[in-house]
């Protein structure tokens, strides 16, 4: 079993996280964590989700995300060159004698300061999940009234495209011809 | 042209090449009714519930090949739908549901008759519809037939609110062309896989073929012989490959799995290579997955990427259309008889044969497997459909009626579904007027759904009714008797009087309980112009025979005792239930059911020592 990062673009439209967020419990398995955002292209969302399998359990999502007809292209960044970020929010307790401690742990880990009143110091906090993890470990002596994470997203590096997978969008005749494929005698 | 959303409903039907529907009216559906009176070269089915209407699209699809439509109202006509739809799901059957909605401007208000439908069935649909808008109509519709049938095909649901029919726009069936830029229903294999594919057949000592429902769907029977016949393989099929390949093949091993053939379940323990052609590997057909065909290189040909490695891992995947892989493969392949092979796979068939019911002396009682044996004989001659509900009857149906063409049975395998029976037989006669469809059925599962006789009644069809009747819940009867210590806990089940019941819906009824006159009873039935319900009161506590327990290993079957004392007791009366203490008949079988009980390997491994009665309690758990 081992952390693996898939990238779904799927087309924008309602009901669609659903449909993601069924096959994943509807196969038995467990996510991680499950991110959706826009892209550059108009109607096509991008979910960064990720599980905890096998190799083997990682294929079968695959291919079951590539089943759902919504589903546009997927990739599996896991043993890829990739970047992977993740925001967080954490609202610190703090005093007179310790809030200089934390301002100095926050610039340990280039967070920032978003928001300061006498009891608690609001820091936002991104990098990799394991920085954010890092960070809440360090400052939860301190007490940590409230904190939210947004879940990672990756990208792959270079400028490569990262998998063999069709196009984002055919046209029109390339669904003629798979028409025409199908055997309508059985 | 400016239509209605309900006139574009039958409008696209129509160009869809529909002509038959199956429905139920109701209040979020009514202007598609209202329309439908402008379109007479549709015929609606009117049933009796919804759950009938979609397996009567489920066999009307499954005897033509073509896409079944069923059409029902919002709240519960769709929600009586589901047990259908995850019917035509598992077994892979087109079918379009057309379901109304409340208005759009009341979903979400809990408003009458409102439920979420499309949440309902996304798991249970291959892709599903909400449309609100009347100009989006055409497209879902046109989208929805081309997902059911293209790929592995399965059930779409459409959603429409009333609105949504209610309302006019413009139909323009050209524009309204599919435009599903992430579906991808057909693939290809690379060659080099190709090449490692026959490399393996081609060096196979042991090969067998498993030939799934998927040789049906692409109509490759004959491409499925021919690589057999050139390479000496012998076949097995799986429940819902029955018929795909000729029973009086000699090719043609018979069923595998849970209650296949013994010679079958040994062969693939033994074989060195398995072909897997559209089959999915169901824990039905292997048994316990850590000692499944241990000895045997796996190729698997599936249409479906998601098949592969679920749950057998395969050494070559061929992912595509069937008929394009054969055609690829099969002159790749070389010569081969495997003669040895089929002398062991023989050897171990005439067992079989002492143990076989058939072959036991005639004590006057009345079987199961003798009625569907029988009724195979004297049918044989006819252009014949059978369809079979879930338990005891549809295995001795799949074991005892030889089925030599392709959708000569229609039966619900994955998902099991008792009241199948009778709504997919009335689709499958709508689909095939010119041939004889019989419903094989046990008691239970036919009175789940009998109300469909009206519908049968009302539409003038003859079909065949023949109720298996045992007075049980037999298959689950069967498994009290071998792993609950025989405590019968509800499964022993009256009925009415179903010779009544047929002529209380103005059809024929007819009982039979001795063998010899099952013949005279068939002929009755078939010379009769309406539906006929036959009654066939059959032997309460026979079990189907081999049985793999649920989990354990594919070899280790119960087998039926040689001497079965049933058979030779002359007396039903001290087979009576509820609670008589019975001798120990099925010693024999019991001890092995008991010791398979512990999951096959673990029981494997203790040998003897376990069988006593506390440790075998300890396996259970």
């Amino acid at each position: 079993m081992a952390k693996h990062t898939l990238i779904a673009y799927v087309e924008d439209v309602p009901g669609v996280l659903n449909r993601v967020a069924s096959l994943f419990r509807r196969r038995n398995f467990n996510i991680d964590s499950l991110t959706v955002g826009g892209t550059d292209q108009p109607g096509v969302s991008r979910l960064t989700v990720v599980v905890d399998t096998t190799e083997a359990g990682a294929r079968i999502v695959e291919a079951n995300l590539y089943k759902l007809v919504n589903v546009l292209r997927v990739d599996d960044l896991t043993h890829k060159a990739s970047l992977t970020r993740e925001l967080g929010l954490v609202k610190i307790k703090v005093s007179p004698e310790t809030r200089a401690q934390v301002l100095q742990l926050v610039e340990v880990f280039r967070a920032r300061v978003v928001d300061v009143d006498e009891k608690t110091i609001t820091v936002e906090v991104t990098g990799t999940p394991e920085k954010i993890a890092k960070f809440e470990l360090i400052v939860r002596p301190y007490g940590i009234v409230e904190m939210v994470r947004t879940g990672a997203v990756s990208m792959a590096r270079g400028h490569e495209p990262v998998s063999s997978a069709p196009p984002l969008v055919r046209t029109a005749a390339d669904h003629h011809h798979d028409t025409s494929g199908i055997s309508m005698s059985v | 042209m400016k239509l209605t959303g309900a006139e574009i409903i039958w409008e696209c039907l129509q160009k869809e090449g529909v002509d038959v529907v199956f429905g139920y009216p109701g209040g979020a559906i009514l202007p598609t009714y209202d329309a439908m009176t402008k379109y007479s070269k549709i015929h609606h089915v009117l049933v009796r519930h919804e759950q009938g209407a979609t397996h009567m699209a489920d066999g009307y699809a499954r005897a033509s090949g073509r896409v079944g439509v069923a059409i029902a109202t919002s709240g519960p006509g769709a929600t009586n739908m589901v047990t259908g739809i995850a019917t035509a799901m598992m077994d892979s059957s087109p079918i379009v549901c057309i379901t109304g909605q409340v208005g759009s401007k009341a979903i979400g208000t809990d408003a009458f008759q409102e439920t979420d439908v499309t949440g309902v069935t996304l798991p249970i649909t291959k892709h599903n519809y909400l449309v609100t808008k009347p100009g989006d109509i055409a497209r879902a519709i046109r989208e929805a037939f081309y997902i059911a049938q293209s790929g592995r095909p399965g059930p779409v649901l459409v959603d429409i609110t009333k609105d949504a029919q209610q309302m006019t726009c413009e139909f323009d069936w050209e524009a309204a062309a599919p435009r599903l830029p992430g579906y991808r229903p057909t693939h290809r294999a690379p060659s080099s896989e190709f090449a490692r594919a026959a490399e393996l057949i081609n060096s196979a000592k042991r090969p067998l073929i498993l030939a799934g429902q998927g040789i049906l769907k692409s109509g490759t029977t004959a491409e499925v012989l021919k690589l057999a016949k050139t390479a000496g393989i012998p076949i097995t099929t799986t429940l819902l490959g029955i018929g795909v390949i000729p029973a009086s093949s000699p090719f043609n091993l018979g069923m595998m799995g849970m209650h296949g053939e013994a010679w079958v379940n040994e062969a693939i323990q033994q074989a060195d290579l398995l072909i897997a052609l559209g089959m999915r590997f169901d824990d039905r057909v292997t048994g316990n997955l850590k000692t499944y065909a241990l000895n045997a290189k796996k190729i698997h040909v599936d249409i479906d990427p998601t098949e592969i490695n679920k749950n057998v891992p395969v050494d070559v995947a061929l992912i595509g259309d069937l008929r394009e892989v054969l055609a690829e493969i099969q002159p790749q392949v070389k010569k081969a008889d495997h003669a040895e092979w089929w002398a062991t796979i023989n050897a171990s068939r005439g067992d079989a044969a002492v143990r076989d019911i058939q072959s036991l002396p005639d004590s006057g009682h009345l079987y199961a497997a003798h009625v569907i044996n029988d009724l195979w004989r004297l049918t044989q001659k006819r252009d014949t459909i059978v369809v079979t509900d879930v338990g005891q009857h549809q295995m001795w149906e799949a074991q005892y009626f030889r089925h030599e063409k392709p959708r000569s049975l229609i039966t619900s395998g994955g998902l099991g579904t008792m009241g199948f029976a009778l709504p997919a037989a009335i689709g499958a006669k709508f689909a095939c007027p010119e041939k004889d469809v019989w419903v094989v059925v046990g008691d239970g599962g036919f009175q789940m759904t009998s109300c469909e006789l009206a519908t049968a009644e009302q539409e003038g069809i003859k079909v065949n009714v023949a109720i298996i009747n045992n007075s049980f819940l037999g298959m689950v009867r069967q498994w009290q008797e071998f792993f609950y210590d025989k405590r019968y806990a509800a499964t022993p089940m009256t009925g009415p009087d179903f010779v009544k019941l047929a002529e209380a819906y103005r059809l024929k009824g007819l009982r039979c309980n001795k063998r010899g006159d099952v013949k005279a009873t068939v002929e009755k039935t078939l010379a009769a112009k309406e539906t006929v319900v036959i009654d066939f009161v059959v032997e309460k506590e026979d079990s189907v025979f081999p049985m793999v327990p649920a989990g354990a290993d594919l070899d280790k079957m119960i087998r039926r005792p040689k001497q079965d004392v049933m058979l030779e007791s002359g007396s039903d009366k001290e087979w009576e239930m509820p609670g008589s203490t019975l001798p120990n008949v099925f010693a024999e079988a019991k001890a092995e059911a008991k010791a398979l009980n512990g999951r096959g390997k673990a029981a494997r491994a203790s040998g003897p020592a376990r069988k006593t009665p506390k440790s075998a309690k300890s396996n259970r758990r």
